[in-house]
């Protein structure tokens, strides 16, 4: 394996440090956008009219048939003819991954909600509740309990999925470390130093959850 | 901006073509990496379910590592990185002589990415059987191998297949990041074709839609072997 000399390092650590922190930008906004239009989109499959929950599923459905890869082209081609003027590959990436992620944390989200028995909700209401109260306070804390871990990992597969932006060019971390190992010519080193962050990133997170999922289940 | 439309240059040369050379690398990458993630995922699955320890952990070691990792990272890491850290001869090879380096590279790259999940859907499917199945093939004379042949994974096959049809899918999807190591599979085709025409709307149409077909008929055909293969009374499904 060839050395990276300290030189090289300090010389390129900012630009890598910043395409991380493109990264994290990317994927708390997205989790933000991507979870707010999910659980609109999973409350409108579960309580809304038939029509309102058709066009959910439709949604739903349209968007999990197709590759992240192709969402990404779509939105970096939409949305500068959409507002009539370029605009930046973060911004097309972003709405990109919000569109996509919420149909994911839909379905995460419905199936959370959908876990609490019927009775429950039957049980609140008989109780004297009123049906936001019944889902404030005994659906929902359920709900979410069901719900957390699988919510987190997604989060997780979205932060690996943000490296995909790589394909129109926006320096994210994988970005980053691709340009920088071209440019200098240390393919091998940089690659497998980006292999070492992703997945200490990745494992410790995902550990985590798994801690948590042990403490947070009902006795 | 304004946006000229003109629906008639999916139907023409050498587009038309394009899309359906596309189509195809899509179905020969996404067929060939799921033959190796089966093989290789329910053999780590059941790693995972063995008494053994050292299998156990060998199968955990697996699926940490390959599932910690984006997928476009590992795909750059068998493309760029293996070939020079193998001994010079067998580099050089891969390097040189290999045919279709990109598609094995890709096959490779997706399928033990995805065995990786297959693997935990695996374990899962034999987890989900229950102890009783297990000690009662024992209790019954069975060895450790005839009990997983004839009683759990014949079970567990069952339990698995709707979640194995959406890691198809996944499969199918993903195949899409051969793009990234000069693949042009369906993705990249539609986008070779906006870069050519400027028509970039009506491509990733054409392409979208073919996804949406594809996953279409992978359900239904994937249903129909759920219903086929149910065993009466084990399982109530509709």
């Amino acid at each position: 394996m060839s050395d990276v000399d300290p030189d090289l390092i300090k010389a390129v650590a900012p630009f890598l440090w910043n395409g991380l922190l493109t990264s994290f930008g990317l994927l708390l906004l997205a989790m933000a956008g991507g979870g707010l239009l999910g659980t609109v989109l999973a409350v409108m499959r579960i309580a809304g009219p038939r029509p309102v929950a058709g066009l959910a599923a439709g949604y739903v459905n349209g968007l999990r048939s197709v590759p992240l890869i192709m969402v990404i082209f779509w939105f970096y081609l939409l949305v500068p003819l959409v507002i009539g003027r370029p605009i930046g590959a973060f911004t097309s990436a972003l709405v990109a991954f919000v569109i996509f992620e919420a149909a994911y944390y839909a379905e995460i989200i419905r199936a959370g909600i959908q876990s609490v028995p019927k009775q429950q909700l039957a049980a609140a209401l008989a109780s004297g509740l009123g049906p936001l109260q019944a889902y404030r306070f005994v659906i929902l804390p359920q709900a979410v309990r069901k719900m957390l871990p699988i919510l987190l990992s997604q989060s997780i597969a979205l932060f690996q999925d943000t490296s995909l932006v790589y394909v129109v060019g926006l320096h994210d971390f994988m970005t980053a470390v691709s340009v920088t190992a071209n440019r200098e010519g240390h393919l091998v080193g940089f690659y497998l130093f980006a292999v070492a962050v992703y997945f200490a990133l990745c494992f410790v997170a995902s550990q985590s959850i798994q801690l948590l999922n042990r403490q947070s289940v009902s006795p | 901006m304004t946006y000229r439309w003109d629906w008639s240059v999916l139907v023409s040369e050498p587009y038309l073509g394009w899309l359906l050379t596309g189509l195809g690398w899509t179905l020969l990458v996404a067929g060939a990496a799921w033959v190796l993630a089966l093989a290789v995922g329910v053999t780590v699955g059941v790693l995972r379910t063995l008494p053994n320890r050292a299998a156990r952990t060998f199968g955990t070691a697996y699926v940490e590592t390959f599932r910690n990792v984006p997928l476009l990272l590992q795909l750059f890491v068998w493309y760029f990185v293996l070939p020079e850290l193998l001994p010079a001869p067998v580099g050089n090879w891969i390097k040189r002589d290999l045919p279709l380096p990109e598609y094995w590279t890709a096959v490779i790259g997706l399928g033990l990415f995805t065995a990786a999940r297959v693997a935990e859907q695996t374990r899962a499917g034999i987890q989900a059987i229950g102890r009783g199945q297990a000690m009662a093939a024992a209790a019954s004379g069975m060895t450790l191998a005839q009990s997983y042949r004839y009683i759990l994974l014949p079970i567990a096959a069952r339990n698995v297949l709707p979640p194995l049809t959406s890691e198809f899918l996944n499969v199918v999807k993903n195949s899409s990041l051969a793009l990234t190591i000069g693949l042009l599979e369906l993705t990249g085709q539609s986008r070779q074709i906006e870069s050519a025409t400027f028509h970039g709307i009506e491509a990733f149409t054409a392409a979208t839609l073919t996804y949406v077909v594809l996953t279409t008929v992978v359900i239904v055909a994937l249903r129909a072997v759920e219903r086929l293969v149910a065993i009466p009374g084990l399982m109530a499904r509709a």
